[in-house]
């Protein structure tokens, strides 16, 4: 066990940091600054840029596709580095390397990887993904929006449906789509994968009202949308196991946060206990601070095993949903445990009291944590099914086709 | 980074896993209550035999000079069959504590026969009810008086190492000054004591403030064993449950169940994660010891208790039963959850390490 770089670790590592401290303080965000979605998707393509221009992009993708070719313990070195700096990173960057790259590489023809790929790591595209539906979020694979052939003769499809809690669609340029097309087979067989410029006819993307006030997510109409067949990845019936393929990047690139207990012993210690003391004096509190902090430290050193394990080419597979299950928990446990210790105050602070105002909003936050990217039921199956070989769930519609399911 | 255990360490695991599981089945753990022996000493001659009590002990007293994720992998497994050893006691507290605060004749008398199993050793500190560090046995001109309790395994044990005030005394335990009681153990594999001091001949260890040190390192051991105890359970749970048919279908397949235990296995991982950070730091980042063995100590905790409760939970009726082997964990956990300080004692630890907050000193 050793928690120093090797020789070469060391060297990247240096080499990494000298140029983030050359190119990366000029792209932060300041820390409590606002700023239009549209201005922060902008800086984030403006950062794709940098590190594209400056070889840090595509680190453990292979050479062949424009990427570095490198290990994802270097990978994971440069991540570590650049997450010292507060930039512009978030779904609307994240889902083009994370999700869009890996599917297009993997199912995509050379022409589509081509005309994608290198025009994604450098942030000239961004993208979204298209496929929650109003009935099918962890059941996935029900989802209704279908693809038909053009009866022009073209090979184009035409799409109509309509997707939900697409992040940031609204700002960007293309989706990834996971659509139904062939409505006899059973649900899983009967899906295509495509990609689709989110400025074609027909794609009408509205904000949701969120319960945190924020509309970062979108509901997204499909009407007759016209996807030429160049644009369908893979082979007609192959969508699930493209959803696959991006669901394993989400999966292994869910656990990162920053809200952490250490905060809250501040919190705490600023809140008086009408005793002479603080909150922290108080020992149901002292108890209940510390198990977090200590399940919050155990949650790093599993990440660093992960982390062994996919440098030494080992695949975490579910293991990597716990880290997502245990911290989503938390993060609404703590913050609500905050805001009980703070007293009637949490409920309506002083204007000028950001430290609860952020309390409030992460206990809002918690709650979709808890569903998105593998939902902690879902989570819980899979590793009861994955990690411990419990028996899977009863199907009743997996054999079925989908056009006979009541629903 | 490499944060794995080594190979050497994972077939030091298999050996130890191997030898525990031929020579104490379940079985032998009845047998051995029924008889209410003080040990299971056959176990304890094979476990010296193979070197594995002196893992982390210097060469130069008769120890392999191996480190603290070495002894951590021998504890877990001894954790996963709870086997009736006075492992703990001997190895992890008395003989670390020789080690850290023992002047070297003490280390030269002591070391070598701890680590060849023919002396073992225990630790008392706790005097009844409340903290684990009592005020009332005192030292005086060489003489130990006072009474501690509970003790564990002083019934097969040579010598103590007693806690008196901040420091530890070394003592004898077949002198006519001692008197040992054997108590009713809630931990059926684990005789607990009663000594009795009365001016007792015993010499100080002269190391200083090393007692908040021994059990630091002694919490990262016991988040190892915890670890293992909570591995048996889960494995012992699943097994049952895969087997247990219930309205037509393995009780496994449901849902309450399998959510059950993979929050069990969740619990594991975050704190087997701890103990092997807890026990790299005890090698060779002493100043992050402190916090580590807490955080380890605390999720090790919460990993057994779920582990134990739930895994008699889905056995049914059946794991009330002293057949089944649920029981065995239930109450070894127990003993687990106290036995260096509760997790209220760990918390104020933890919190007293995070620099910035007015945290109390523990």
């Amino acid at each position: 066990m050793d928690f120093n770089d090797s020789p070469d670790e060391a060297a990247f590592r240096t080499e990494a940091r000298a140029w983030l401290s050359s190119h990366a303080p000029a792209n932060e965000l300041t820390p409590g600054e606002t700023i239009p979605d549209t201005e922060e998707a902008q800086r984030g393509r403006a950062w794709l840029r940098q590190l594209y221009e400056g070889g840090w992009s595509g680190l453990a993708f292979p050479t062949a596709l424009g990427g570095r070719g490198l290990s994802g313990g270097e990978a994971a070195i440069f991540a570590d580095e650049e997450g010292k700096y507060h930039l512009p990173k978030g779904p609307f960057t994240s889902i083009g390397t994370g999700m869009a790259l890996p599917v297009i590489a993997r199912h995509g023809s050379d022409d589509q990887r081509t005309r994608f790929i290198e025009a994604t790591l450098k942030g000239d595209l961004t993208w979204c993904q298209l496929f929650s539906e109003p009935s099918a979020g962890s059941d996935l694979a029900g989802l209704r929006s279908k693809a038909v052939r053009a009866d022009d003769g073209s090979g184009d499809w035409i799409v109509n449906g309509q997707k939900v809690w697409s992040s940031w669609a609204h700002l960007s340029d293309w989706g990834i789509l996971v659509v139904r097309t062939d409505p006899t087979l059973p649900k899983h067989k009967g899906l295509t994968f495509f990609v689709v410029d989110m400025k074609t006819p027909g794609i009408e993307t509205r904000p949701i009202r969120q319960i945190s006030g924020a509309s970062e997510f979108n509901e997204t109409f499909l009407t007759d949308v016209r996807i030429p067949d160049s644009n369908m990845i893979g082979a007609v019936g192959e969508g699930w196991a493209c959803c696959m393929t991006v669901l394993m990047g989400e999966r292994l690139g869910s656990g990162a946060h920053k809200s952490g207990v250490i905060p809250l012993l501040n919190y705490a210690a600023a809140t008086p206990d009408g005793c002479g003391g603080s909150m922290l004096d108080n020992g149901a509190v002292r108890l209940s601070l510390a198990e977090a902090l200590a399940e919050e430290q155990g949650e790093r050193w599993f990440q660093a095993r992960l982390r062994t394990m996919v440098s030494k080419g080992e695949n975490p597979g579910a293991l990597a949903g716990m880290v997502k299950l245990a911290y989503a928990s938390r993060y609404q446990k703590t913050s609500g445990l905050g805001m009980e210790l703070r007293g009637l105050d949490a409920i309506a602070a002083d204007p000028v009291d950001a430290a609860t105002a952020d309390l409030q909003y992460d206990y809002i936050y918690s709650t979709v944590m808890r569903i998105a990217g593998g939902a902690d039921e879902v989570l819980r199956n899979q590793i009861a099914e994955r990690v411990l070989g419990m028996p899977g769930e009863v199907r009743v519609d997996k054999d079925v086709p989908f056009e006979q399911l009541k629903g | 980074m490499n944060f794995d255990l080594s190979d050497e360490q994972k077939i030091l695991a298999e050996q130890v896993r191997g030898l525990l599981a031929e020579r104490t089945p379940y079985d032998r753990l009845r047998t051995l209550i029924d008889a209410n022996a003080e040990w299971d000493e056959p176990l304890w001659r094979e476990l010296a035999e193979m070197g594995f009590l002196g893992v982390n002990l210097p060469e130069a007293h008769g120890g392999l000079g191996l480190g603290e994720l070495h002894l951590g992998v021998i504890v877990q497994e001894l954790g996963r069959a709870n086997a009736a050893v006075p492992f703990f006691s001997s190895i992890v507290l008395a003989a670390d504590a020789i080690r850290l605060a023992g002047s070297e004749t003490q280390k030269a008398e002591w070391l070598p026969r701890l680590a060849s199993g023919e002396a073992v050793g225990c630790f008392a500190s706790a005097e009844g009810p409340g903290p684990l560090l009592g005020r009332g046995v005192a030292l005086s001109d060489g003489k130990l008086s006072g009474s501690k309790r509970p003790v564990a395994d002083a019934g097969v044990a040579a010598i103590a190492v007693v806690q008196v005030g901040d420091g530890l005394a070394l003592i004898r335990l077949d002198q006519p000054g001692v008197t040992r009681t054997r108590l009713e153990s809630f931990d059926q594999l684990r005789p607990h004591y009663r000594l009795d001091f009365e001016n007792a001949a015993a010499e100080l260890l002269p190391g200083r403030n090393i007692l908040q040190t021994l059990l630091d390192r002694a919490a990262v051991q016991a988040a190892f064993e915890g670890v293992g105890g909570a591995e048996a359970c889960l494995e012992m749970g699943r097994g049952y449950t895969m087997e247990r048919q219930i309205f037509g279908r393995p009780l496994a397949s449901y849902q309450a169940i399998k959510h059950k235990l993979a929050d069990v296995a969740v619990g594991i991982e975050l704190a087997r994660s701890n103990a092997y950070y807890g026990g790299w730091a005890a090698e060779v980042a002493p100043d992050d010891l402190p916090a580590a063995a807490a955080a380890a100590r605390l999720t090790a905790i919460r990993a057994f208790e779920m582990a134990a409760r739930e895994n008699l939970q889905v056995h049914g009726g059946i794991g009330y039963t002293f057949e089944a082997n649920c029981h065995f964990y239930y109450r070894r956990e127990r003993l687990l959850a106290v036995n260096l300080g509760n997790r209220v004692v760990w918390a104020d630890r933890l919190l007293a390490q995070q620099p910035g907050t007015q945290g109390k000193a523990a």
